[in-house]
């Protein structure tokens, strides 16, 4: 659905991407994941027509952004990161001129402005301007936006961006509700949010595509061994002994104790899972397991990783 | 086609609604209103005083005419008024879009640079044409208490028309470059008040550089118009002034694009 090739955007003599390079297919969720300044939003421009690029081309839809850009906006709806909409102008009002701009007309427009509406829970401050709606009624109204032509593509830059931790679940639950048959590509420096909503992952660092993966083979790819934690009740120095004595575990801390009970960090070696045998060790040694958790590793470090690699191989080459 | 045209006319109502859903073609239009008003107000005053006078000394009520004395300076005062109004209403035309972002969603929905361009343009002279439309009170209170000539009132408001459609192709362009909207509107004025005075120049350089300057004048072919003649050649002079600003403009956003 979306074919980038080599696709490369100066600013002057500043490269903002360079030579990137990837694929989605339709129905997928991608997530564009990056420190501010990596050059995502502006790739989303060039895959919105909004800028054309410096080298490389895009393809959406099977249609070249530059050459048949109005075939591809007609094919692609597109969220802002700042959400720009016009503060005068009614929810209703506002998304029948984008429709209208979109190429929908008469009854059909009024049937998808009213649907679209629905869909995104704006329909109780239809009515209402703009300007005075709360910042996630108007990431609402600017999802609606993107979504009133029925596109097949829909591209979000940071769409859950300066929401408080509420309204950020409401919109994710809306993005993963527009999943199915339409590709999403959503750009995101919160990591926690390309877990949340996306199977794969594009990192991109200094304009550069540093990894093309899915998330979960990310985490395992990436994974230098798993780690526990327990919460056992019973004497402290046992069952960090009893859990030392199994194999695959490398180390053991105590991360803190109460009367009640104790808890350990286990890290283990790599490739190892040695969770049933650890939780056995504990209850052998006559201690009471409380709880017994595996970490996944975060993207967090991931990112920090790759982001790390990244910048080693360009200062090696 | 119709698909194009229903969007520019879409552009253009949303323009339209933005002037007067704000405060901006209310303000814009009342100043215009009160001074223009006060313009009127003087002349014909000055006017009434002269009459008076004359009336003690009728061998020189020959050179008193309605149309020297009121309606040609009226027109004169108003061209030079729109130089001072227009700007305020062309200036957030394009460079607010880019500064609030919006042109982000605009220009990424399937609509050409013209549409945009078109439906804008004709926004803002839509709400000119109201402006001048009003002053119709004047010459309608000439019109009652005095006979007035009615070619010279028609064909300066042609004139007026013009010039301002003139000056908003400009104001647009100005528009388009930056993202600031005073720098626009101070470009306007100051671009416009030279195109105004360019010809004041003219018995100080060569006659060939005075007869190309009083060429692009637009007071010079104003001029005529508030004398009751309507010259195809200043027609044209107008018209092309606006689509070269329009054309520009649509340069401009296609440069725009190119530098990010």
């Amino acid at each position: 659905m979306i074919e980038v090739a080599r696709l490369t955007k100066y600013f002057a003599d500043r490269p903002a991407v360079l030579d990137v390079s990837f694929t989605v297919a339709r129905g997928e969720i991608v997530g564009f994941l990056g420190p501010n300044g990596a050059g995502k939003t502006t790739t989303m421009r060039m895959l919105t027509c909004f800028l054309p690029p410096t080298s490389g081309t895009a393809r959406v839809a099977g249609f070249d952004t530059f050459r048949d850009s109005f075939e591809v906006r007609r094919r692609v709806g597109y969220l802002p990161e700042s959400v720009p909409l016009y503060r005068d102008l009614t929810v209703a009002g506002y998304l029948d001129f984008i429709a209208t701009l979109k190429g929908l007309t008469g009854t059909a427009r009024l049937r998808r402005v009213g649907g679209v509406m629905e869909e995104c829970g704006v329909t109780d401050v239809r009515d209402r301007p703009i300007g005075r709606l709360s910042r996630g009624y108007r990431q609402r109204v600017g999802i609606a936006q993107a979504l009133v032509s029925n596109p097949e593509v829909l591209i979000l830059d940071e769409p859950t961006v300066g929401l408080d931790p509420r309204q950020v679940v409401e919109i994710r639950e809306l993005i993963r509700g527009l999943a199915g048959d339409r590709t999403i590509v959503l750009s995101t420096h919160i990591l926690s949010e390309v877990s949340a909503l996306c199977r794969r992952v594009l990192v991109i660092n200094r304009g550069r595509l540093v990894s093309d993966d899915y998330t979960s083979n990310l985490a395992r790819a990436l994974q230098r061994g798993l780690v526990l934690d327990v919460v056992a009740r019973g004497s402290a120095e046992e069952v960090a002994g009893a859990m030392r004595r199994v194999s695959g575990v490398r180390e053991v801390t105590t991360t803190g104790t109460s009367d009640e009970a104790g808890r350990y960090r286990v890290t283990c070696a790599a490739g190892e899972d040695p969770r049933a045998a650890v939780a056995a060790a504990v209850v052998a040694s006559g201690s009471e397991l409380l709880g017994l958790t595996a970490r996944d590793v975060s993207l967090e470090e991931i990112f920090v990783q790759l982001v790390a690699e990244g910048g080693g191989a360009r200062d090696g080459a | 086609m119709r698909v194009t045209a229903r969007k520019r006319f879409a552009i253009y109502r949303r323009e339209l609604g933005y002037f007067f859903n704000s405060p901006v073609a209310y303000v814009v239009i009342t100043v215009f209103l009160v001074l223009a008003g006060y313009f009127f107000y003087n002349l014909l005053g000055y006017f009434n005083l002269a009459s008076m006078q004359v009336m003690q000394s009728p061998f020189q009520a020959r050179s008193l005419r309605l149309t020297e004395s009121v309606v040609q300076p009226l027109f004169g005062n108003l061209a030079v008024l729109l130089l001072l109004i227009l700007p305020l209403l062309t200036m957030r035309l394009l460079a607010e879009e880019r500064r609030a972002g919006t042109a982000e969603i605009l220009f990424t929905c399937p609509v050409s640079d013209w549409d945009v361009i078109l439906g804008k343009y004709f926004a803002a002279l839509t709400v000119y044409a109201t402006m001048l439309a009003m002053t119709a009170v004047f010459p309608a209170l000439l019109a009652r208490y005095a006979q007035p000539e009615p070619g010279p009132i028609v064909t300066g408001y042609l004139g007026l028309f013009l010039l301002g459609a003139a000056f908003i192709a400009m104001g647009l362009f100005f528009s388009s470059i930056g993202d600031n909207q005073v720098v626009a509107g101070v470009a306007t004025f100051g671009c416009g008040l030279l195109f105004l005075l360019v010809g004041w120049v003219g018995p100080l350089v060569s006659p060939a550089l005075a007869g190309v300057l009083s060429e692009i004048s637009v007071l010079e072919h104003f001029a005529s118009f508030a004398e009751g003649v309507v010259d195809t050649h200043d027609a044209i002079f107008y018209a092309g002034f606006v689509v070269c600003f329009l054309f520009l403009a649509a340069r401009v956003l296609e440069s725009n694009r190119w530098r990010g």
